[in-house]
């Protein structure tokens, strides 16, 4: 099976434009990181004040450099990768490049290519993270660079384990690429949730390249906000529900502007008997184009899956794409999609103005209430970034 | 009566949606502090005629006149007429996904928790705006909109239908409560009324000045509300046609 080929009006630079070649950046203390760096990280979601009660671990990566690295809880392991793959053969043999493969694209063939930096993130066998996250960011600070990011992420049996992971660049990159590799390994029983806060520069192209497994009774939940300009995002993780009962959940809130291209989907295999998959999607264009992908393919007996790619289109040069792809292999799997898209009903402004709101009041008011995704099973914590970065959006568009 | 004392007039207005005339000729004059109350059979334009006062698409007024607090206010928009002190409650609101009432009442006005009790709304009120509401619940949350909007002339489109018997008494009293009819009569003076009905049950609660039936012609009888409703009970609607033919109703059309 092939991807529905939409194509894009941008003209993309080529890859081999960007540099390799990363500035090294020292290992600092949180408190001493500069105020610039620390708006951008804040943006995200990285928190600074109190981490010991908020985060029970930091990874910080500026360009190429690993700046800061930080844990505070037994049962949780964060090493960065060229450390992790050093200290752990079965790392590489069992986890590197297995979820994807690297001759996938020009994207993966890059990132294993070059030197890559990253993080490694393990949760062991029944360790709780509660609902304290762990933080991640990954941040551009060199103009033109192609920053090249290997994560693996590994919840052990009976583990549950949330992340928390910014993506930015600081305001003097005009340009850059970032390619991003991050393998998910949830075992049996562990649950595992991604939050991912993308804030790009308007001339950033995003290629994160993600897939993972999930084993018996194994819950996936990933989160993934951009609602800032970017120049082009093109992501499609995927993930496979091998085991019995294995889960993968996908919500997704983006935005997008005049002469964005945003190519966003995901993709779950229901192997397991009784797994099921979901993949929510609300997309706002103000201009740009939007493609919401979503393929859940229905192998297992007795599985299930359901897709919703919402899309409201604000902008009359704007577009909006949804691509919902149900695949049922078996006669009892039980596969639904629901998709929308077009512009806010104008009875709908009319309504809320007959309480006293203006017109711009009352677009703002239902745009913000159609991204707000009510996301089951994350902590508050997240779900108060998740918040954030929907209200900042809201004050900064109207 | 005074112009100086009426919170609304409507002179001579004709109502059209899209390419046709639905109301033509339509006079009301409600003085501050009354409430008056709308007869007339089903598809007549009760509803449009309200759309229209508050200025929602896609009735449009083409002639005459809306006199609001004495300021024309025929071409406002919608929330202008809305923030000076119109509102209007919708027989079929529109779903707003992920906007919760009570976020969305603090946007344009204020309420007390006691009006939600006393509505028997607490359990709704961080619910998504008409995301599966019953009828009896978009009834109730749509007098709780307005009731945070302190609004000084409430429209309200047959706020009985489709309510259970036990939230009935609930409704009547706090329309009554928002209408002032439970203060004395010289207090009523900030807050007037429109009220549509089929069901007359409203009367039992709220002691209107004055009852119209009207048709596409106008406003073709008047006078107290439950003598109208009786009437209409005992005849229905064709009698009040035959009624205006001996009747003289010279001074029906508005009190100017």
């Amino acid at each position: 099976m092939s991807l529905v080929v939409i194509k894009m009006t941008s003209n993309e630079k080529k890859l081999s434009k960007y540099d390799i070649d990363a500035t090294e950046h020292p290992a600092i203390d949180l408190s001493s990181i500069s105020s610039e760096d620390k708006k951008s990280l804040e943006e995200v979601g990285v928190d600074f004040d109190n981490i010991k009660q908020t985060r029970t671990a930091t990874f910080i990566q500026k360009d190429q450099s690993v700046i800061n690295i930080d844990q505070q809880n037994e049962g949780l392991e964060i090493l960065d990768i060229n450390t992790a793959l050093k200290k752990y053969d079965w790392l590489r043999e069992e986890y590197l490049w297995k979820s994807v493969s690297p001759d996938k694209d020009e994207y993966t063939e890059a990132a294993h290519k070059f030197p890559v930096q990253g993080y490694f993130i393990r949760a062991s066998k029944g360790y709780k993270g509660g609902n304290i996250p762990v933080q991640s960011c990954l941040y551009i600070a060199q103009d033109n660079l192609m920053q090249r990011v290997h994560n693996i992420i590994i919840a052990e049996e009976g583990a549950e384990l949330n992340i928390i992971n910014g993506c930015t660049t600081s305001v003097t990159v005009k340009e850059g690429a970032h390619l991003g590799i991050t393998e998910y390994y949830v075992k049996k029983d562990a649950k595992l949730t991604f939050t991912m806060i993308h804030s790009w520069g308007e001339n950033v192209l995003v290629r994160p390249r993600s897939a993972g497994v999930v084993e018996e009774n194994g819950l996936f939940i990933s989160n993934f906000i951009s609602l800032k300009p970017v120049k082009s995002i093109q992501s499609y993780p995927s993930i496979k529900c091998n085991g019995k009962n294995a889960t993968a959940r996908f919500y997704s809130v983006v935005a997008s502007f005049e002469g964005n291209e945003l190519d966003l989907g995901a993709e779950v295999v229901l192997n397991g008997e009784a797994s099921s998959g979901e993949i929510i999607s609300r997309a706002v264009c103000h201009g740009g184009n939007i493609i919401a992908r979503g393929r859940i393919i229905g192998n297992g007996k007795r599985c299930k899956g359901h897709l919703e790619c919402d899309g409201l289109i604000l902008h009359e040069e704007g577009t909006i794409s949804a691509i919902p792809e149900l695949h049922g292999n078996t006669n009892n799997a039980e596969l639904s999609h629901e998709a929308a898209v077009g512009r806010i009903g104008q009875e709908k402004i009319n309504y809320l103005q007959a309480r006293g709101l203006t017109e711009e009041e009352a677009v703002n008011a239902i745009v913000t209430g159609f991204i707000s995704l009510d996301i089951p099973g994350i902590p508050d914590s997240l779900n108060d970034k998740i918040e954030e970065a929907i209200n900042s959006y809201g004050d900064a568009m109207f | 009566m005074n112009e100086n004392d009426l919170m609304i007039q409507l002179k001579n207005v004709e109502v059209t949606v899209g390419d046709s005339v639905l109301l033509s000729n339509i006079n009301l004059a409600i003085p501050y502090g009354e409430t008056h109350v709308m007869f007339g059979p089903n598809g007549i334009g009760k509803t449009t005629l309200l759309k229209a006062i508050m200025g929602l698409p896609p009735a449009k007024v083409t002639s005459g006149q809306i006199i609001f607090k004495g300021k024309d206010i025929t071409n406002w928009s919608i929330d202008e007429r809305a923030r000076d002190g119109l509102a209007l409650t919708f027989q079929k609101p529109p779903e707003i996904r992920g906007l919760k009432m009570n976020d969305f009442m603090n946007m344009y006005g204020s309420y007390e928790d006691e009006e939600v009790e006393s509505l028997n709304m607490s359990y709704m009120i961080e619910r998504e705006l008409n995301d599966g509401f019953s009828g009896g619940e978009i009834k109730r949350s749509e007098l709780m909109q307005i009731r945070a909007q302190k609004p000084q002339f409430v429209m309200l489109d047959e706020p009985e239908s489709g309510v259970d018997m036990e939230h009935m008494d609930i409704i009547g009293k706090s329309i009554n409560n928002l209408l002032q009819r439970d203060k004395m009569i010289y207090e009523r003076k900030t807050v007037s009324g429109l009220i549509i009905t089929h069901t007359g049950f409203v009367l039992d609660y709220v002691n209107a000045e004055k009852g119209y039936v009207f048709n596409r012609d106008g406003v073709i009888c008047e006078g107290h509300p439950r003598d109208i409703y009786q009437h209409i009970q005992k005849d229905g609607f064709n009698q009040c046609a035959s009624c205006m033919k001996v009747a003289d109703f010279a001074d029906v059309f508005g009190s100017d």
